[in-house]
């Protein structure tokens, strides 16, 4: 295999086990119980200051629609429109992605929503491959 | 500790200067500061400089090759948006501290054309369009979704924001657009990233302001308290952390913050400020602000925009110079842009835009990452 075929994970927080789903990595402060995204080594908590250290967590892969807005115009070559919104994973942890496969009536603040892995569809210079996550609706019918 | 006094300011007239270097326009700015007091560089013992662009290019040292170059102490300041604020206030601290008597703090930015942060990444692939938008106009409308979330705030109130500043920028000379912009064309204009349209987000422009500060002793032994404006109030802050934080840029708790210190120093409240200049990068934001700086309670910045309290004329009259909607927002240079129109309107020199009876006034700047800088200027 070459470097060419090897699907990297568009950030480190998601992960990409060997034989196993994509999921999102996230860490659980030890001393507040702040949950953060990403499993890196910190050296302490943003939130509370806290050195008790962090445990790793699987974050949830549903959540529900806290913010978002339509952007209609980007940087030259991003394709346009596409729905940016920020979402909060049941059990904690928020991020921000694209919503997508959602039906336009159905589009709305508290959406429940679910996360789904795919294709980045973009590659960089060396022409590597990425995998993102993605938000879609999580009911069937505010799906398009 | 001396109290803190602005004896000379100015900026020159923003627009687009593609001929011209960050130092030739940031000596244009310091030499009309300093002309404006009668002092001269030899008087400064000391220049706090804010640029953005360039930062880690040494402008400071740049600008004085161009005006004079007496050996003072140089301290080079980028803090995104809040550059020019935070070197302001660089320099108000070496006064309190005793360290100097009169210093000159400059802010400029040489911007170009198009969006922020649209360069390639050298690693990797931009998240741009993949994971949600990165840009500004997406950020700060993912800041106007939220107040609309919480409050119902609509893109008629977002938009008549911008109506307003473009309408004040028609009185100031100083402005980049002098355009008057009715309701219908502000919200038909190109969508950007809803509710923020074209005309709902700031100009990027070429600028340069500057500022001569001084203790009260100096300014006294100088005859020169006569316009000077006297800092009541500074507080500087990064974003205090909040579960959204980690997924958003916060620009609302970190304005809290700085509002809550700048007011404590000053020993005054919202209801004694007379006019303010905020961080009107995009439409949604001045909205969000009127709330976090306590201007109105939260959840009714819609109403009060739609009172008309916040135009020229009405009770708390904010972005009289045209905001970075209309004015421009040359990242550098804004924040002592802001606190050149407080001072403009304090001193009653501020012709047919002039906030009549201005005492106190605030400016407020944030910076993306986050920064935010506040400060509150009382007439001498």
């Amino acid at each position: 295999m070459t470097a060419t075929d090897t699907l990297r994970p568009i950030k480190p927080f998601v992960k990409l086990p060997p034989g196993d789903k994509p999921y999102l990595a996230g860490s659980v402060c030890n001393n507040c119980g702040e949950v953060l995204l990403g499993s890196e080594s910190r050296l302490a908590c943003p939130k509370c200051g806290g050195r008790k250290g962090f445990t790793e967590r699987r974050l949830a892969e549903t959540g529900s629609l806290y913010n978002y807005t339509t952007v209609e115009r980007s940087f030259p070559g991003v394709v346009v429109p596409f729905i940016s919104v920020i979402v909060d994973l049941d059990g904690g942890g928020t991020l921000k992605g694209n919503l997508r496969n959602v039906s336009p009536a159905k589009l709305t603040f508290g959406l429940p929503v679910r996360v789904v892995f795919d294709d980045a569809g973009r590659t960089d210079k060396n022409n590597n491959a990425y995998i993102s996550y993605f938000f879609e609706p999580a009911a069937a019918e505010a799906r398009l | 500790m001396s109290d803190v006094y602005v004896i000379g300011i100015d900026m020159i007239k923003f627009g687009r200067f593609p001929e011209r270097t960050v130092e030739h326009l940031g000596a244009e700015a310091a030499l009309m500061a300093l002309d404006d007091c009668g002092l001269t560089i030899r008087d400064m013992q000391a220049l706090y400089c804010g640029n953005q662009g360039q930062a880690g290019a040494l402008v400071g040292q740049r600008v004085l090759k161009e005006i004079g170059q007496t050996g003072i102490q140089v301290i080079n300041v980028a803090n995104a948006c809040a550059t020019g604020a935070t070197a302001f206030r660089d320099a108000w601290i070496s006064i309190k501290a005793g360290l100097y008597d009169i210093v000159l703090a400059v802010g400029v930015e040489q911007m170009g054309k198009g969006m922020l942060g649209g360069a390639g990444l050298s690693e990797g692939i931009s998240p741009e369009g993949i994971l949600g938008s990165y840009s500004m106009p997406a950020v700060f409308a993912h800041m106007g979704m939220e107040h609309a979330r919480k409050y119902g705030t609509t893109f008629e109130q977002f938009a008549k924001v911008s109506v307003k500043n473009h309408h004040h920028s028609t009185l100031n000379p100083k402005a980049m657009y002098r355009k008057e912009t009715p309701l219908d064309e502000v919200m038909n204009s190109e969508m950007m990233a809803y509710p923020n349209t074209k005309l709902m987000c700031s100009v990027n422009v070429d600028g340069s302001a500057a500022a001569v500060l001084c203790s009260e002793k100096k300014a006294k032994e100088l005859g020169l308290l006569k316009r000077a404006v006297r800092v009541r109030g500074s507080a500087l802050q990064s974003d205090p952390y909040t579960t959204h934080n980690l997924a958003m840029m916060d620009f609302n708790a970190v304005t809290q913050l700085a509002a809550k210190n700048a007011y404590e120093m000053a020993s005054v409240g919202p209801e004694d400020i007379d006019l303010i200049e905020l961080h009107d990068c995009f439409a949604t934001a001045e909205l969000v602000h009127y709330e976090n700086l306590g201007i109105c309670k939260d959840g009714e910045a819609g109403q009060l925009i739609d009172s008309g309290a916040t135009a020229l004329g009405g009770k708390i009259p904010v972005n009289v110079s045209g905001g970075l909607l209309s004015k421009g927002h040359p990242l550098g240079a804004t924040g002592i842009a802001n606190i050149y129109e407080i001072t403009t309107h304090l001193r009653g020199e501020a012709g047919k835009r002039q906030v009549e009876g201005a005492r106190i006034g605030l400016t407020h700047v944030v910076g993306a990452g986050s920064a935010c800088a506040v400060h509150i200027l009382e007439k001498a």
